[in-house]
């Protein structure tokens, strides 16, 4: 398969406006003649389907969660970029731009990034228009905070919860469109499969997780907007329900999925407690702003943090990355905390955690500033530690945070299935290896507020208007397979809980597709994957029944799902003999420990083809052409 | 640290539910969703049906968990139940867990409830009515830093329903309160305040909860500590609307 | 519904009502308690029975005594309603519930309170209001006009000590109605500002206290002269 990017020919900075113009429209009346169905209401998904319900298209959206407000987009604590420049240190959409390509480690499309930068700009203001309270000078004026991977302070925030305020007005436009009719929600819905009809997705098959009824729902186009598959790592600073099961079974029903092993390990995370832990929290990384990350220079050192005298602390990012210090990008500071926690040199009682330390801070700004800036998120720690960050210093280290890799969308957004679309961390587009910090909360909006409403209208002027009942088979066998599923996982009599068996997988990718790699690891862990599926599907415990609330039923089905990907993700990983951005291989790195990228060889998308159960899949590549940056090698020292 | 539970079993919205003991053992580092977690592995364990309750996010910002823990919502502590930790309670102690109970937050199973009631009181006004791409650079507004600062603590409501919970009367106003005020506050807000303020409360009226009567239990059990001024904001906006609104 | 009626039956509208009934019982507590502290003049009960007759013909001190009546009626009535389907809001209770950890019993208590006033107005009005205007209340002449005894009612009243003693009650119900009710109804009025609120919180209490006490002050002093 030859995969076309729809890059529109011409000057970078005249691609979008060209392909604006050039997209086919539905002329107005016409656009209350297309159905479209929106899965997931987080930032893509409302902001898509508040969005495509205003220029008159019906849509129907769903969510598994009993509100729409309620999508993990809610958690992001830092803030969202846009080059505003309001600040007057340098900024412009081509900074932008530059910086979240260098960021991505030259594995992303120009065009795409180039376009995220160009209508950062439009969300702020839709979002200030929205009643969005962002954090002001005393003046009145929007106030901005710099942020990993920059040096120009264009991170547009609310407190330590942009993502939340972000989030409410999406779900304000969106509840706005349910009150006129034009969007209809449906909550405590899971959406099973993806149903296509001539080759083009038509419809999808839900679940009601409250009753078990299985139903179809026909529409023009699907878009999904279901977030990333952190989850699959077991321990991850994703929501527990958060799942990669719509894209996985899009997936299978043909759509390539991309750069399945970028994932983005988060460094400011509260270290593991126990065995007993169910998620991993995220501390902004804002605080990377004031917090200085250090340990002790010798390890077993078992002094509190703050009988550590200065000269026997070693301030390892500050050395190390004297430019940026601190405030290097994630996947070098994640690396860099593991590799002293490897020396033997962590701290806490796991020792698998490093210093985050405001001491300085607080001497320099006093109290008040720092609480105001970090107040929320000081709280939040001591909540979960039990111990006051404001008289000692917190212990972090990474987490799993955000995926790159995701479905492949070409310009359009659009995914190898014709009519179905990919938007915000669903897809793989924007950030190639590595994600920017308050870049995801940027691309999730872009993609629905601004993409996606322009987009679409190219596909859909050119489809009939006419409706497929759902009583076509292609829904019925659909259906049916749903059905089957569900019966198969109820019928299994083991011994292993949905959630032991997630806990294990879990284990497995973070040990070694985690944060660094290597391919006899890898080999190994394909393995004992492989083993895991058979495991699944022999030795699952179950209880209850499939025509009520059943959380266990909903685990397994997601987790069916992870087996799977988390095999593509080794696969993919081992494939790419390279080290870039978030996917570091051991036996890939320059002299000082740095990712080595092979751009001669690897600077393209690996787009992984579904080929059946058992199979492996296949390779389909989409070179990645840069004619704007130059590609170097990666340096924040 | 060894337990007694005390949870409200139900097994639909139609069955009449009551309280299952249960024993655990567990560590005082675990959140209390984990230690419930626990439970519920050992239930399927043996094979029986595990306690059916919502969470999300597990950091206190979704909304989504809701708990009713020894006569409190959200338990002892003013935090989110899936920000309380077991280190809060004392070995041997009887833990009573019930669903959050209002006529207008009905028991979907065991401990979850059904709050869609909190999204169309949104759906009837909650929003700035403004099409994507119409919006005016951002900063041709200007917001003073403590109006923004007061917006935000009212934007800062997760719609848990700690506060119908919590009230005597089942009374939604802190929320209703604060969801006014958030845009109330702005300019960009104002040109709809009046039909909003009106819509709204008459939708939360319609959803059947209480009235308040200024006990002040909704803020003191508030997670994201919504003050009583929301509400006393609320009746101002709507008595105001009421008296000069063109709406008959 | 005009918009009138639609504002008085939203739950907004009712609470209003009732906070602004409630403030102006509040108003008319002062005149009452402070007219009434004529019969610590010890002058033989005439000031106070000059100035209740003074009260029981001034026409515009009748006119105010309907809407007095009216408010009290309307108080009672609303708070009922509101009553009715706040109950309604939470058809079943908890199992266990702990509302001592985020509220004063007086807040949560204001129907008890208030029904306590309710049998105390009864029964005041009763002994009072319907000797003074329909019973046999002795006559006394003070230069050579007649005035209506109604100190000597009070004294005889108050001579008993049960009746004190529930006079008494009632004041401290009183003044848990007002501690809360008081504040409350500003509230109601939208009236929450972070300059003024310790103000009106003081206030609230100072009111509650007082004027309560002022009342009860009556029958323990008139009950101890009886002895």
């Amino acid at each position: 398969m030859k995969l076309d990017s729809k890059i529109p020919e011409g000057p970078l900075a005249e691609k979008w406006n060209k392909h604006k113009f050039s997209v086919k429209l539905v002329n107005p009346a016409n656009k209350r003649k297309y159905d479209i169905i929106v899965v997931g209401t987080g930032l893509a998904g409302a902001s898509a389907a508040a969005s495509l319900a205003e220029l008159g298209y019906n849509v129907e959206a769903f969510t598994y969660h009993d509100s729409p407000r309620r999508a993990h987009s809610i958690a992001a604590q830092g803030g969202i970029n846009a080059a505003k420049n309001y600040q007057n240190d340098g900024d412009s959409i081509y900074r932008l731009f530059y910086d979240t390509i260098k960021g991505g480690d030259y594995r992303a499309r120009e065009g795409n990034v180039f376009r995220l930068a160009e209508v950062s700009v439009n969300i702020i203001d839709q979002c200030v228009a929205q009643g969005v309270p962002f954090a002001r000078e005393y003046g009145g004026l929007l106030s901005n905070r710099s942020f990993g991977g920059a040096q120009v302070s264009r991170t547009f925030y609310a407190r330590g919860q942009t993502g939340q305020q972000l989030l409410l007005g999406a779900y304000s436009s969106l509840s706005r469109q349910v009150a006129t009719g034009k969007v209809k929600m449906y909550t405590r819905t899971e959406v099973m499969d993806i149903v296509l009809v001539d080759g083009q997705a038509r419809g999808v098959v839900t679940r009601n997780l409250i009753t078990g009824k299985i139903e179809s729902h026909a529409a023009h186009a699907v878009l999904l907007c279901t977030g990333g598959y952190g989850n699959v790592f077991y321990l991850s600073t994703n929501a527990l329900n958060c799942n990669a099961s719509a894209t996985w079974r899009a997936h299978k029903k043909g759509a390539l999925f991309a750069n399945p092993c970028f994932t983005q390990i988060h460094p400011t995370c509260i270290p593991v407690s126990g065995e007993y832990q169910s998620k991993l929290t995220l501390m902004s990384e804002s605080l990377r702003n004031d917090g200085r990350v250090w340990v002790p220079k010798k390890g077993g050192d078992t002094r509190r943090a703050e009988d550590i005298p200065e000269a026997e602390r070693d301030y390892f990012l500050e050395r190390r990355y004297p430019a940026f210090g601190n405030l290097v990008p994630r996947d070098v500071a994640s690396r860099n905390a593991k590799y002293v926690c490897d020396e033997g040199r962590g701290v806490g009682d796991t020792k698998l955690a490093v210093y985050l330390d405001f001491a300085d801070a607080i001497r320099r700004d006093g109290l008040n500033v720092i609480s105001a800036k970090y107040g929320n998120l000081f709280e939040m720690y001591e909540k979960i530690t039990g111990e006051d960050p404001y008289k000692t210093a917190m212990r972090i280290y990474p987490a799993v945070h955000y995926t790159m890799g995701g479905l492949w969308v070409d310009y359009n957004l659009m995914t190898t299935i014709p009519g179905l679309y990919a938007l915000g961390e669903a897809n793989f587009s924007d950030h190639g290896a590595n994600r920017l910090g308050a870049s995801a909360l940027m691309q999730g909006l872009a993609d629905g507020y601004f993409v996606i409403p322009y987009t679409i209208g190219d596909y859909l002027a050119v489809m009939p208007w006419d409706k497929v009942s759902t009583d076509r088979p292609e829904f019925r066998e659909a259906e049916a397979s749903v059905h089957g599923m569900v019966n198969r996982l109820l019928t299994i009599k083991g011994e292993k809980s949905p959630n032991q068996i997630h806990k294990e997988l879990g284990k497995i990718i973070w040990d070694y597709c985690g944060m660094s790699r290597n391919a006899e690891g890898l080999k190994d862990a394909r393995q004992r994957v492989r083993s895991l599926q058979d495991e699944f599907w022999n030795n699952l415990k179950m209880v209850g029944t499939g025509d009520e609330l059943n959380h266990t039923l909903e685990k397994a089905s997601r987790v069916a799902d992870y087996l799977e990907l988390g095999e593509l993700m080794i696969v993919d990983a081992l494939n790419r003999d390279e080290s870039c951005g978030g996917h570091f291989r051991e036996e890939f790195q320059t002299e000082d420990g740095e990712a080595l990228r092979d751009d001669a060889n690897y600077a393209y998308v690996a787009a992984w083809a579904y080929k059946g159960a058992g199979k492996d899949s296949e390779l389909h590549k989409e070179d990645l052409v840069f004619e704007n940056v130059k590609l170097t090698q990666r340096s924040y020292k | 640290m060894k337990l007694k539970l005390r949870i409200w079993r139900q097994k639909d919205a139609n069955s009449k539910g009551k309280l299952v003991d249960y024993d655990v053992d567990v560590n005082s580092h675990m959140s209390f969703l984990e230690m419930l977690d626990e439970l519920n592995e050992q239930l399927v364990e043996k094979g029986e049906e595990p306690v059916a309750f919502d969470h999300d996010c597990r950091e206190g910002i979704c909304g989504t968990c809701n708990l009713y823990i020894n006569g409190r919502p959200h338990g002892p502590v003013r935090t989110t139940t899936c920000q309380l930790h077991m280190r809060h309670f004392n070995e041997g102690e009887t833990i009573v867990i019930e669903p959050f109970r209002a006529k207008s937050f009905p028991i979907v199973k065991d401990l979850i409830i059904d709050r869609s009631s909190f999204d169309r009181i949104v759906q009837a006004g909650g929003y700035i009515s403004v099409n994507t791409g119409s919006a005016r650079d951002a900063n041709e507004t200007l917001i003073p830093k403590p109006i923004a600062d007061e917006a935000f603590n009212s934007a800062a409501c997760i719609a848990c329903g700690a506060c119908v919970a919590a009230c005597k009367n089942a009374s939604a106003m802190l929320f209703v309160g604060a969801q006014i005020s958030k845009f109330a506050l702005l300019p960009q807000g104002k040109a709809e305040r009046k039909t909003r303020a009106e819509k709204m409360v008459a939708q939360m009226d319609a959803e059947g909860f209480g009235a308040c009567s200024n006990i002040g239990a909704c803020s003191a059990e508030c997670p994201k500590e919504i003050s009583m001024a929301n509400i006393a904001r609320m009746n101002r906006e709507y008595f105001g609307a009421k008296l000069t609104s063109t709406n008959l | 519904m005009s918009w009138v009626a639609q504002t008085l039956n939203s739950t907004l509208g009712r609470k209003l009502v009732v906070a602004l009934t409630g403030l102006f019982l509040c108003t008319f507590l002062i005149v009452h308690a402070s007219g009434n502290t004529l019969l610590f003049r010890g002058d033989g009960g005439q000031a106070f029975n000059e100035y209740t007759k003074f009260m029981t013909h001034n026409p515009f001190i009748k006119t105010v005594s309907y809407l007095l009546y009216t408010s009290i009626l309307v108080h009672v009535v609303y708070t009922a309603i509101l009553t009715f389907y706040n109950q309604k809001a939470r058809p079943v209770e908890y199992a266990y519930s702990k509302p001592s950890a985020n509220s004063t019993w007086a807040s949560r208590n204001m129907g008890f309170l208030g029904t306590i006033l309710l049998i105390f107005i009864v029964i005041h009005m009763k002994t009072f209001w319907y000797e003074m205007h329909f019973g046999n209340v002795p006559i006394v002449s003070y230069e050579g006009q007649e005035y209506k005894d109604l100190y000597a009612v009070v004294k005889w009243a108050f001579s008993q000590w049960w009746y004190a003693v529930f006079y008494v009650i009632s004041m401290v119900a009183l003044s848990f109605h007002l501690v809360h009710g008081f504040r409350s109804g500003f509230q109601t009025l939208g009236a929450n500002h972070p300059k003024y609120n310790p103000l009106l919180s003081k206030l609230s209490w100072a009111f509650g206290i007082i004027i309560p006490a002022v009342f009860a002050s009556m029958p323990v002093v008139v009950f101890l002269q009886s002895l």
